[in-house]
């Protein structure tokens, strides 16, 4: 695994294939981290401007002031994510073992939502979830809420939210993975005694793990981050960190501590997403 | 032929002794029937196979055989019939609650998983101790000749290993009945050839019963003791491997064990048949089994003989030539009708040019009858 294409073409053929998307990298990507990292540390003011002071207590005033949302954001994300798991998966492996002929007309059903626009979906459930719309008064009227119990403004909404938006993000990397499993491999199992159940647990689920990887992945990284969910969905009790940074960013103008915000963020998704890649298992996943 | 009744005879050399002896099939089908929506895949076969046989299902692609073998190991339901299991129907059964194994055309092993717990997959699942799963799995490893791959991942090993593999993770199940979908299908010619005389030395060892697919006849030969020639979902007709080609009773079952030369004929007497030039020719009393009208004539091309010194002869001009090497394949237009014969290239300067007219002849015991193909229709 690796790099050992290089080698294979000794020369320069590989290094100029790769640097349109290396050079695209460095201009918009490394290039504006650096200048993030670099306003992350400056201090001062809107008034008198911002200068660079090795200001680490942009960090530390961060994680005091907004450990909340900070923890509300992988909370919910994390909740989110594990709702689309549990709900993708059927759905996938429906499509992949039991499609046939209709495999890619349903899978086109699960991208359709994304021809309407991230911010018309969300608004879309705000009246989904409004006080007198449907769901709400069903649920009064089985008890499941309180009388004048409400969905909207509060963190099940966010998370609703949330895993509605992402959730063509989980559902199709697992559909690839399960796809792509040689069916001869479940009657394998059968005959070597595994029931379905057996079967599944110990084959299916093992070769679909790339995908529930990507898939959670897809999923909770851009969740933790999100903010139009919490601001359309959920009250200020139920702002996620995405929502701090965008206000000290765009209405307080206080950018060294948004950027500060964002790397502490980074930071936090990169540890988890190692601490998860190890838990898993790298093998499992180069199979 | 709507039914097909055909019993292996018990073989004097039976490894199976252990296993108890006595008249008991290791497995019998009954009537049974696969029909994919209006196509019959497999049509009222009954067949009984006996313990500790090596037997192969031989035919073309679409014949039934692989449905037939799917239906044993429980991977398609049969649409009507039984499939008893030692005496038991097994037909309602799932896969995982028969005492069968498959051998997959593809290998199917699991590539998540190593060597060893491939093969330790059927013993974890029927929660055979610790211990034991280990003793098991190394007995079967060195049994296909690959201990010592324990730890590798299926993609490490190259083809012949990973069917090897495949039939250690099935037979470590010491299975009823072990069932092969063209295990050699993938591999190349010399590694095929190697893994047919393995394949043999491992079923006389370990005596469980081997149902094996195929459709190269030269493989089926070569390794099995019983052959079930299947064709349109029926069978044609079974028997051990001489049986089937010296003495063939379709023209089916002629043309597809072997080369055989099929001539157009009349029954003119108990024994006797006249060829459509005229020519008599005598065969052995039992090959007619009885039948009357018109009839087809077989004869092998290498029970032919040059010149006239047997009782039944044959003259043609000599239409084509092949050079082999160890023989020389000619194709003779005779009144009767094309005739192809094997010459052994015993001498030099021995060849028979085109055009060159040749007399052959044959012993009545090296004459086989089959039905009219006229007939049939």
């Amino acid at each position: 695994m690796g790099f050992g294409f290089l080698h294979r073409h000794r020369g320069s053929t590989a290094y100029l294939l790769l640097a349109p998307g290396m050079l695209f990298l460095v201009v918009f990507f490394l290039v504006p981290l650096g200048f993030l990292a670099y306003q992350s540390l400056e201090s001062g003011s809107i008034d008198f401007g911002y200068a660079f002071t090795w200001a680490w207590d942009n960090y530390s005033s961060a994680i005091t002031g907004y450990g909340t949302q900070f923890k509300r954001s992988f909370a919910y994300a994390g909740i989110a994510t594990a709702i689309a798991l549990l709900v993708s998966y059927p759905v996938a492996y429906w499509i992949a073992f039991r499609g046939g002929r209709w495999k890619n007309l349903l899978l086109l059903c699960i991208v359709a939502p994304f021809f309407v626009t991230y911010l018309i979906r969300t608004l879309a459930w705000q009246t989904i979830l409004s006080d007198d719309g449907l769901i709400v008064r069903t649920l009064t009227d089985m008890h499941i809420l309180s009388p004048g119990g409400r969905l909207l403004a509060t963190g099940t909404a966010v998370v609703a939210g949330i895993t509605y938006n992402f959730l063509p993000f989980m559902a199709l990397p697992l559909y690839v993975s399960l796809e792509q499993i040689d069916q001869t491999l479940i009657e394998a199992a059968e005959d070597l005694y595994a029931s379905k159940w057996t079967a599944f647990f110990r084959v299916t689920f093992p070769l679909s793990l790339p995908g529930v990887v990507a898939g959670t992945l897809l999923t909770f990284i851009p969740a933790a981050g999100d903010f139009i969910n919490a601001q359309l969905l959920g009250s200020t009790t139920n702002h996620m960190i995405g929502n701090v940074i965008n206000s000290k960013y765009n209405e307080l103008i206080d950018y060294p501590a948004a950027a500060a915000m964002s790397f502490i963020l980074m930071a936090i998704i990169l540890a988890l997403v190692l601490i998860y890649a190890r838990a898993v298992g790298s093998e499992k996943l180069t199979g | 032929m709507d039914e097909s009744v055909v019993t292996a005879p018990p073989s004097a050399a039976s490894p199976s002794a252990e296993n108890g002896s006595g008249p008991e099939y290791d497995i019998r089908l009954i009537g049974l029937t696969k029909r994919f929506d209006d196509v019959v895949a497999v049509d009222n076969l009954s067949l009984d196979i006996d313990r500790g046989h090596f037997f192969a299902l031989l035919g073309p692609s679409g014949c039934g055989k692989t449905t037939t073998l799917r239906m044993i190991g429980g991977f398609e339901e049969p649409t009507e019939g039984r499939i008893e299991l030692g005496g038991v129907d097994v037909a309602p059964l799932p896969a995982y609650k028969r005492d069968v194994n498959t051998v997959f055309q593809s290998y199917a092993l699991f590539p998540h998983l190593s060597i060893f717990e491939n093969v330790a997959f059927g013993l974890r699942r029927r929660r055979v101790k610790g211990g034991e799963v280990r003793r098991r799995v190394v007995e079967a490893l060195e049994l296909v000749g690959l201990a010592g791959l324990e730890r590798r991942k299926p993609r490490q090993l190259s083809g012949g290993q990973q069917q090897r593999i495949a039939l250690a993770r099935a037979l470590v199940n010491r299975p009823r009945v072990l069932l092969l979908d063209e295990p050699l299908g993938a591999l190349d010619l010399k590694l095929r050839k190697e893994m047919q005389l393995e394949l043999k030395r491992i079923q006389s060892e370990v005596g469980i019963t081997f149902v094996h697919v195929t459709h190269d006849q030269e493989e089926a030969m070569t390794m099995a003791d019983q052959i079930v020639i299947m064709n349109g979902g029926h069978i044609e007709q079974s028997g051990t491997p001489t049986e089937l080609y010296e003495s063939p009773r379709t023209a089916f079952v002629a043309g597809f064990l072997g080369v055989s030369n099929l001539l157009e004929g009349t029954m003119v007497g108990e024994d006797r048949v006249k060829l459509s030039d005229g020519t008599e020719v005598q065969c052995p009393r039992e090959a007619l089994g009885g039948r009357t009208g018109t009839v087809q004539i077989g004869v092998r091309p290498e029970k032919l003989r040059l010149g006239a010194g047997e009782a039944n002869s044959l003259s043609g001009t000599v239409a084509e030539s092949a050079y082999i090497g160890v023989s020389t394949q000619y194709t003779l237009d005779t009144p009767a009708g094309p005739v192809t014969v094997y010459v052994q290239n015993d001498r030099p300067g021995g060849q028979v040019a085109t055009g060159e007219r040749l007399t052959l002849s044959w012993s009545p015991e090296s004459t086989f009858v089959v039905d009219s193909q006229e007939g049939l229709q």
